[in-house]
């Protein structure tokens, strides 16, 4: 539709014209903002916890542990230099402490979204898979934060009352 | 012919040349959601008329919901 819209505008006489080709799909699944009556608000990047811990590949698991129990996290990422997902460490992993490397230890490719997921659909899934939570990832894989279940329900309440 | 461009180009464009964000999706969708900063002027009104409140002399981008 944005390329009709565009060569319309120069049969106008508008003479710089430009096409945002991947539209706003593209803008919310980069986390980037969105207004609207179901802007930003109703969406899982909003009310993510952007402080979930990360490691490398090439971390050793007893180290990610040690860190894991100083901050209260039960799970870590597992990301490259560009914070694209590459694995996960679970809570059963975690309580291992094996002397691997992150990389033996991961379940690898995890389940994401996107920060433009519409909450009430986000939540619905979580209580169908008995999931707590789920990693929030640009469209290019990076991880931005993680969405708790119990946040997303609480968000959905407030927005609903 | 109309230049594509991706994100970046197009926050470049909103910051530093004082572009007008166009969303040419349908009024109902518009109000859903939308860009910060952007109006709506849906393709099927997109005529001389409608394009009066544009100004000719600053960049004009236009988005829909994707590539479709």
């Amino acid at each position: 539709m944005s390329p009709r819209a565009a060569s319309r505008l120069e049969s106008i006489g508008f003479e710089r014209v430009y096409d945002y080709v991947a539209g706003k799909a593209d803008w919310g699944s980069a986390g980037l903002p969105l207004e609207g009556v179901n802007g930003s608000e109703t969406r899982a990047g909003t009310h993510l916890r952007a402080d979930v811990p990360t490691c490398g590949l090439d971390d050793r698991l007893q180290t990610v542990c040690e860190q894991l129990e100083k901050s209260g996290w039960d799970t870590c990422f597992v990301v490259d230099d560009r914070r694209v997902v590459l694995g996960r460490l679970g809570r059963h992993v975690i309580r291992t402490k094996e002397n691997v490397l992150a990389e033996e230890a991961m379940t690898p490719g995890p389940s994401t979204i996107r920060p433009s997921a519409r909450l009430a659909d986000v939540v619905e899934r979580m209580r169908r898979q008995s999931l707590t939570n789920l990693p929030v990832t640009t469209s290019e894989g990076r991880l931005m934060g993680l969405l708790m279940r119990g946040d997303a329900e609480r968000a959905l309440e407030r927005l609903s009352s | 012919m109309p230049t594509a461009i991706d994100r970046h180009e197009l926050q470049r464009l909103l910051a530093d040349e004082q572009a007008q964000l166009i969303e040419v999706l349908p009024e109902a969708e518009f109000a859903d959601e939308h860009l910060p900063g952007a109006i709506n002027i849906p393709l099927k009104q997109l005529d001389r008329e409608s394009a009066v409140r544009l100004d000719r002399a600053d960049p004009v981008i236009v988005y829909c919901h994707d590539t479709q």
